[in-house]
């Protein structure tokens, strides 16, 4: 019998470690299959690189050619020459490939972007949409007759309402681009002003517009642009608006840094969904870029794998262990981690850290540069001490580029059913890396069934608002899809009755005796989680439906 | 216009529609139970504390913060009592919990601000993790406190060196006392 510490070893080890290597696993299998794409016996042979994700072959021009591409823009008087970031990869269909159809797209949004680079005056502006329409009004190989329609699809573009989120990097490219793909009615939302830092890559805006918000200054710039659009921007954060405000759009783009906010928009879109009205439908096309690295993919709530399905993608901040900091720091970040860490909460120099503040940094860069001397370490500088407090991922413009075009693409497809988009019929996510070469991977990620926000959807659950609580989590035990043995129930903000841990039963112990409305104040439609250790996997929602 | 309806409809045959989850329409919406929430409450409801663990939650209702008693029964640590707060922020599981030690004590892993020095806390947390996880590494930190992931250099070189006297000072640690000129938190019960 091995001892209570040999147990917890044990323990340790297998329920750990497995789960991380789980996570793993993943990765690299998709680094193999990278290995294995790049170099395989199938290779498509087709110029200096060629690459091939499943079943989609895209070969990447020569830099020169992106160069070329990117002269085009400098030409263009009306664009800013001094702020020229925007290299834009000419990419190109294998067309002879067994599977070409997920690749098509790519190559209509150059198209859409190159025609309208040049100086446009009024009476051009029937010109600027020719090649556009050819895509949205006539039929072609990727189009079937029960989807697409010549006559309607350019209207209903025009009628169209879209959602951008974000204006900032990858925001400030989108709207350039869904304006320029004949996105006609467009609203954007953002919460932040122009920082000067933002001037090398957020170009459509200019050193005057420093301090304005950039929903304003961005929609104003483009609707300027481009004649005959309109664009509406939101000034705030996404969570001051309520479904009502979400269920005017038909598509919703999302250009943001923040998972929170990710996640939070992506379950505000799943719950909206009302499978009785097919407008409650919204695709979420999520953009997200880090340095050389980005993803473009398309949510369809509750049909494709969720954003939450998805959270693992996501590489968390690459932490360094805290003994490392605080006992053989190596290189400059590790002395600015231990100061940001572990000497202001020691010391505690201002009451509460603001990253915004150069007197709070100050004080950081001193500090690291000490700690900096003491191990001999060099290279600790005050922006590098700003980037490592701030968690500042090098933003480049080219990857902001290359995903906002993706994304766009996605959007004009969705609208329009002129080819497959992500999602529809199979894959629904597509990375891109930049980092060693080019290099992108477009694959289906798996609807989760545990997944919180759309695996498990809410079902209505009729009771007696008189009924106790203890009546109401009796009932679970006999409803047939669940058969709770033990069900723990809250509602959010209001833990109503928790199985455990003993402390939390105690405490909500007396709720069991309370009517539901009276006594604990639910009301009519709210919903409640419910969860039971006999489900490892799965959590339940229901509405409550008073009777 | 859209696809999406009609893929929903044929995904619907496919499966045979179980008919449950029907009857989603209908009245407004109120308060919906967060991602974040519910995977607190998935974890909180498959918590085994065992006999040496103990939480205590200040406010029930608000299940993102709450206290971890620890009370372990062998190894060097035993007789004591460790309190640890736990503060959930509603990226979780995306971002691990943030966990610190309430007592100032003697320990490598654990600075004298109640730092704690874990993997899974920090570089190797993982969303398929859980609060059981945590909970296991924290009192394996008991059981085995670990010289070579130095927090607490002093205790850790006091560890490497010599035992006997580091289990000596985390006794007199444990009791209040002060160990090379540092007083300790009274833990011991
Ligand atoms: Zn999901």
């Amino acid at each position: 019998m091995p001892s209570l510490k040999e147990q917890l070893k044990l323990r340790i080890e297998s329920e750990v470690q497995t789960q991380i290597h789980v996570g793993r696993s993943f990765a690299m299998r998709l680094e193999t299959r990278a290995y294995s794409d790049l170099h395989g016996t199938n290779e498509v042979n087709s110029g200096p690189l060629s690459l091939k994700g499943r079943g989609n072959a895209i070969s990447i021009s020569p830099r020169e050619q992106l160069q070329a591409v990117s002269a085009h823009w400098s030409s263009n008087p009306s664009f800013p020459s001094n702020l020229q970031p925007h290299l834009r990869p000419n990419i190109t269909t294998q067309s002879q490939h067994h599977q070409p159809l997920p690749s098509r797209p790519y190559h209509l949004h150059i198209t859409a972007i190159t025609m309208s680079a040049g100086p446009v005056h009024p009476s051009s502006e029937p010109a600027r949409w020719k090649y556009l329409d050819r895509i949205r009004t006539r039929p072609g190989p990727f189009t079937t007759p029960e989807m697409f329609s010549g006559e309607t699809s350019a209207e209903a573009m025009d009628k169209m309402k879209i959602l951008v989120i974000g204006a900032g990097g990858l925001g400030c490219e989108l709207l350039k681009n869904l304006a320029l793909s004949g996105f006609k009615n467009i609203h954007v939302i953002d919460m932040d002003t122009i920082d000067i830092s933002n001037l090398n890559r957020q170009f459509l805006f200019r050193q005057s517009d420093v301090g304005k918000f950039k929903a304003e200054v961005a929609a104003a710039f483009v609707e300027k642009r481009v004649k005959g659009v309109k664009i509406t921007p939101h000034n705030c954060k996404i969570q001051d608006f309520d479904e009502d405000f979400y269920m005017q759009f038909q598509i919703v783009v999302c250009g943001l840094d923040s998972i929170e906010a990710r996640r939070w928009i992506n379950a505000t879109l799943v719950n909206m969904v009302d499978e009785t009205v097919e407008d409650s439908y919204k695709p979420l096309i999520d953009g997200g870029t880090e340095g050389f690295k980005g993803q473009a993919r398309v949510i369809l709530p509750t049909i494709t794998s969720c954003l939450e399905c998805q959270l693992d993608m996501h590489a968390p901040r690459a932490a360094v262990p805290l003994c490392t900091l605080a006992s053989i720091p190596r290189q400059p970040e590790h002395c600015i981690e231990w100061a940001h860490v572990i000497a202001w909460d020691k010391e505690k120099p201002f009451p509460q850290l603001d990253k915004d503040d150069p007197e709070h940094i100050t004080w950081l860069y001193q500090k690291a540069l000490l700690r900096a001397k003491e191990f001999n370490i060099s290279g600790v500088t005050y922006s590098l001490t700003q980037g490592v407090v701030k968690n500042i991922i090098p933003a480049i413009a080219a990857t902001n580029s290359v995903i906002a075009a993706a994304c766009c693409n996605e959007a004009l497809k969705i609208a329009t059913n002129c080819a497959p988009y992500l999602g529809y019929p199979e894959n629904n996510y597509m990375m891109y890396s930049g980092n060693d070469s080019i290099y992108t991977y477009t694959f289906k990620h798996e609807k989760k069934d545990d997944c919180p926000v759309c695996g498990v959807s809410a079902r209505e659950l009729a009771v007696d608002p008189k009924w106790t609580l203890q009546e109401l989590v009796d009932s679970f035990a006999a409803r047939p899809e669940a058969q709770l043995k033990k069900p723990s129930v809250r509602a959010e903000g209001k833990t109503l009755y928790m199985q455990s841990p003993p402390s939390l039963e105690e405490q909500t112990r007396p709720n069991l005796e309370k009517t539901l409305a009276e006594g604990l104040g639910l009301m009519d439609g709210q919903e409640i989680g419910v969860t039971d250790p006999a489900f490892a996997t799965v959590s339940f929602k229901f509405r409550l439906k008073f009777t | 216009m859209l696809k999406i309806w009609s893929m929903k409809k044929e995904q619907q045959k496919a499966e045979n529609s179980d008919g449950a989850a029907a009857g989603a329409a209908g009245g407004p919406k109120k308060k919906k139970v967060t991602a974040a929430q519910l995977r607190v409450q998935k974890d909180l409801s498959e918590l085994s504390l065992g006999t040496t663990m103990r939480t205590d939650f200040p406010d029930p209702d608000n299940i993102l913060s709450f206290i971890l008693y620890i009370e372990p029964d062998e190894g060097m640590y035993k007789g004591g009592r460790f309190s640890f707060t736990f503060n959930i922020t509603p990226n979780f599981p995306h971002e691990p919990p943030k966990v610190q030690c309430r007592e100032k004590i003697y320990h490598p892993n654990i600075d004298l601000e109640g730092k704690v020095c874990l993997n899974i806390l920090r570089e190797d947390w993982k969303p398929v993790l859980n609060l059981n996880a945590v909970i296991v590494g924290l009192q394996f930190l008991f059981l085995e406190p670990n010289a070579s992931d130095p927090l607490n250099k002093e205790a850790a070189e006091d560890l490497r060196s010599n035992r006997e006297g580091f289990k000596r000072n985390v006794r007199s640690a444990m009791m209040g006392g002060s160990v090379k000129g540092e007083g300790f938190d009274r833990v011991a019960i």
